[in-house]
This record gives C-alpha cells, structure tokens and sequence, in this order.
C-alpha cells in the first residue's frame, strides 16, 4: 500500500483541488482529509455521509465553585494562565486550558474536575471516487495532530480491510503538529507550491521538514505562468535537491468553476488544466514505481 | 492602543497581502504602527515589508530532565503526564521532548526531586523596521510540532504602539487563538468560493466563540460565486471591503512587492477600513 500526502506549506496552492483530480484518476484508493481545520475536499467529490462519531482528544479542567476555598494554591501552579479570579470566585477559562490537569493535583480541596472533553468530529463517507475520511476539529480546540493520526489510522483499516492499494491523504497547511501527524510514516509526499517567493520560501521550509523525515517527494508548480521567471527557480530548486517535478499547471479560470460546479477538475470538463493533471499523474505513477524499487534496492542491500 | 488581527479559516486568501498593506498605509499616514507576524509557522510579511532586523532572540520552553542517581523509577512522573512525553522503564526514564507541554507537572509532582527544567530552543523572534513601520516575526524551528509558544513569547515582546496589526497564521485552532487572542478586532479575508466560503463559516465560529467583533474583506471578488456575499448579509456580517482579481497585482505579490505600489486599494481603502473599524471600536 502506498501512503501519498500533498502539502503545501503556503495555503491556498491547490492542494485539495489537486488531492479531488488525482483521486478521480486513481483506481483503488481511499482518500483522507488531514486539514482537520478546515476540510474542504468533501465539498468537491460528491460526498455523501456514511458515519459520523465524536473525537476525545484530551481533557479540561474546571472549578467546582462550591468546595472551592479560593486558596489560590492552582493560581500557582498552572503555567498557561487559564486560571483566573474575580472577587475570590476562581474559574478556568477552557480555551486557554492545556489539558495537562496539574491544578487537579495540587488542589488541596479536591475541588477541580478534570475530564476528557469532546475536541472534534470524524466521519467516513462515499464519494464518487472511494471512501473518505475526514472530520471537523471543534472550534477553537487543540490536539489538531491526534486527530489526524486517528484519520491516518481509519483510513488505514479501511484499506486493509477492501484491499485499497492507495491512501490520497489532503494535509493542511503550515510546518507544525497537524503536518508532522500528516506526513510522518508515509511513503510520498507531494508539494504543490506557485511561483512566488512566499510559496516558494515555504515550499522550502516545508521540504526540509519532509527531509528531517526522510521522505521521497515531488513538486507540481501551480499557475506557473504568473511568473515564469520564478518558476525556472523553483525547477532548478527541485532538481539541486532530488524533488521530482511532477508537472505545471497554468492558471486557469476553471479552476475556480470546476470548485463552484462541485466537482474535481477531472469531472468537471475537458481543458489545458484537466490535460496538465493528467500528465502529472502518469508522471507521478512513474515516480512512485522508482521510489518503490529503490525501496526494494535498499532492502535487497 | 488598538489591536487588529488579519485571519482567515481558509489559507492563502490574502491574509499576509491585507495585514502588510495596511499596516505601511496606517504607518505613510504617520500612525505609530507595529506589524507583528504571528504565522510562525510560515511567517511571509518580511518578504514584502523588507524589514531591517535589529534584534534576534531565542524562543525556549521548559523540558523535563532526570537525575538518575535520585530516580527510584516509580513511574509517578509518567503517570501524571496526560501527553505520554515520559516512560519509565526498569532503570531509565525516556523523556520525548517534541510530546512535551512544558506544563511542569512531573517537575512539580516527582517525590524524590529528580527532575529538573531545561529551557529547549523552539524557534526565534526577529525585530526591526521598516520605513518608520516597527516589524516583528516569530519563527517555528522546522521540526518542532509546537506553534503558540512562539506566539506567545512574541505577543509578551511585541512593543506598545497606537496601532498593532497581527497577521495570524490558517486555520481556527490553537495556533490561531493564541494570535488573536485578546485583540480589539478581527477581519476576516475569504475569497467567494465554495472553500472559502466554507472556512469563513468555520473562522466566523471562532470570532463569536471568542466573542471578538469581525468583518470580511472579500479578495479576488470577481472569481466564484454569490454565495459568500449571500451568506454574510444573512448572517449580517459586514463586508468591509470587496478586492477584485487583477494580474498585475498577482505579478507584484509572486515578486515580493507591495501591492499598494500598484493599485490604491491598498493605501486609501485600507486606510478607510481602519478609521471605520477605529470609529467601531473607540464606540
């Protein structure tokens, strides 16, 4: 089975665009959103819900105001200034709480509850290319990285278990937790990035990142024609540092229709920018083939 | 003293492109402005600002680290750890320092006091300015899982000014919170597609989950549908400014420049957006 990841760095490249197209291309895959934030791949793939359950990511403390005695000993102790007081009632702001319950601890009065908090939703559904495995982080909550390795380990199951030989996995922006959760473990990882120095200084960040974890990649520049100039810098960039560039996609207006109408660029209509994702899959297979034998290589050494 | 928080649920909106521009357009009009780059993650407002750095300090968070020779290995540390960053093994305490909330509750806990603080490097903040405006980054070391300590040290160093403007990274999580936290106002950039129109949803949750008064700038108006127009006059969410596509300002922003040196959206229309939010906010 082949674990495949498109990040970014930069939001707002296409990544889940690109995620729906190449999942409309692929045969037997299982597709998962990572962007646990703000998930937006279902919206283009047809998606009809099939299960939906609650995520308990961690716990919150809070103040049982009638055993509290306002000792003030939790004020002390609890480093991420959550704890508060306002004419001796003491209370617990929950957004600022970190869920590490060391004022349950210390309170003398045995006066804070501490309990495992529901921080988020994840669903499976049926879209017209396979299953989907995404969720909803609840506003304003943290454990972002827990819940994406429990979407990487349904999709997992779901795989195992119907014989998919492909995971297509949307990550979310940036180099932190949720990314980390993303790409550790997986087999390729994908950078879509435009040029611009913005996306292209990240695209940068972001392939060190994936280097830390030692993971083959490849690079597809969107809308390479804004600024072809850049876009020769960034290729040149791929190439000093062994990223396949799996292809260029112009910038397009259909881009933005396809989104409206609902679907994926490959559902949505034959053009220049259906034409460009169709090569870079056959250029992406390609690549995976190589990284595979050179796995295979190394275990044979 | 007012403070403005740039954000948006769906990335690569605009957010970097409206919180620079406004910032050098509140600075030309002689304000006393500081731009604070709370995207730590992929901080980008330098490149467009061209700050010159004055200072560089170091961002650390405390790690637990075990004196063996006190240790008696009764898992107590571990035990209360809610993010699994200590096993106790037979005669070794692993400590996993990325897992780490620096809360300090195996410090605090441990009966033989064996545990000791070590600040760890988690990334660095940069100062300096740029054409009278003060600029200040945080930066995430690549690596490092965790963002809002970055944040947090840069919203405790940030230098009073009339007016601050805080870009804030994607998204409507911590990382977020901790930048737009106790901020005067919050605007909110989408574009009118289907994404965005979805994430400004989830974003418009936070801002009222957090009780901030927000607005939406619309950017690259002219691409997508009505729908987000639709939605924010239902839900009666102002629309505080409208920016159509326009390629010339694509080319500026992939070369790094600003885009108030082309179209005069971005100084005079800023600056109108800034006197109707102040007015809202002095109210």
């Amino acid at each position: 089975m082949n674990e495949l990841v498109i990040i970014s760095g930069k939001g707002g490249t296409g990544k889940t665009s690109l995620v729906g197209s190449l999942a409309a291309l692929a045969e037997n895959k299982v597709m998962v959103d990572c962007d646990v934030d703000a998930a937006d791949l279902h919206l283009i793939m047809d998606s009809k819900l099939l299960e939906s359950h609650e995520f308990v990511g961690g716990k919150k403390a809070e103040i049982i105001q009638k055993r509290c005695t306002s000792c003030a000993v939790c004020l002390d102790y609890c480093r991420f200034d959550a704890i508060s007081e306002k004419n001796e009632k003491f209370e617990i702001d929950s957004l600022s709480c970190e869920g590490c319950g060391i004022c349950r601890h210390f309170c003398p009065e045995d006066a804070i509850d501490f309990k495992p908090v529901v921080c988020g939703h994840w669903f499976i559904s049926d879209t017209n290319h396979g299953p989907l495995v995404h969720a909803r982080l609840g506003i304003a909550q943290s454990n972002s990285g827990r819940l994406v390795s429990h979407l990487r380990k349904k999709a997992r199951e779901i795989a195992d278990k119907s014989g998919h030989e492909m995971i297509i996995t949307d990550g979310p922006p940036g180099i932190g937790c949720p990314v980390i959760a993303s790409i550790t473990g997986s087999d390729y990882v994908i950078i879509v990035t435009e040029p611009s120095l913005s996306a292209f200084g990240d695209m940068q960040r972001v392939h060190e990142l994936i280097q830390h974890f030692n993971i083959s990649c490849g690079a597809i520049i969107n809308k390479y024609d804004i600024n072809s100039h850049m876009t020769e810098g960034i290729e040149a960039f791929a190439e000093e540092n062994g990223i396949t560039v799996l292809g260029k996609m112009p910038f397009d207006k259909e881009m933005v229709a396809a989104q409206v109408a609902g679907k994926s660029i490959i559902d949505f209509k034959n053009s220049g920018l259906s034409k460009s994702i169709m090569d870079i899959w056959k250029r992406l297979q390609a690549d995976l083939k190589r990284v595979e034998a050179k796995k295979i290589d190394l275990k044979v050494l | 003293m007012i403070k403005i928080s740039v954000a948006s649920g769906k990335g690569g909106t605009g957010k970097t492109t409206i919180a620079t521009n406004l910032a050098a357009a509140l600075s030309k009009k002689g304000k006393d402005v500081v731009y604070l780059d709370c995207d730590v993650e992929e901080p980008n407002g330098r490149i467009f600002l061209k700050p010159l750095i004055s200072n560089i300090s170091r961002v650390s968070v405390l790690v637990p680290r075990i004196d063996l020779d006190k240790c008696t290995f009764c898992g107590e540390c571990a035990e209360t750890c809610e993010f699994n960053a200590l096993a106790v093994l037979e005669d070794n305490v692993m400590v996993f320092d990325s897992l780490c909330h620096n809360c300090g509750g195996c410090y605090h806990i441990c009966p033989e006091n064996a545990i000791k603080e070590v600040p760890r490097d988690i990334g660095e903040i940069q100062s300096g300015s740029s054409n009278g405006l003060k600029f200040m980054e945080g930066q995430l070391t690549i690596g490092e899982a965790q963002a809002p300590p970055v944040t947090k040290q840069l919203k405790k160093d940030m230098p009073p000014a009339e007016i601050t403007i805080i870009d804030a990274p994607p998204g409507t999580s911590c990382p977020v919170i901790e930048a737009v936290g106790d901020t005067d106002y919050l605007i909110l950039v989408s574009e009118p597609t289907p994404f965005g129109l979805n994430d400004l949803k989830l974003a418009v949750g936070m801002a009222r989950e957090l009780k901030l008064p927000f607005g939406v700038v619309i950017n690259r108006s002219d691409l997508g549908d009505d729908l987000t127009i639709d939605y924010c006059r239902k839900e009666d969410i102002e629309i505080l400014l409208q920016i159509p596509f326009d390629h010339k300002i694509a080319k500026a922003y992939s070369e790094g420049r600003m885009a108030s040196d082309i179209s005069p959206i971005y100084r005079e229309n800023l600056y109108e957006l800034y006197e109707n939010i102040a007015g809202r906010i002095k109210q």
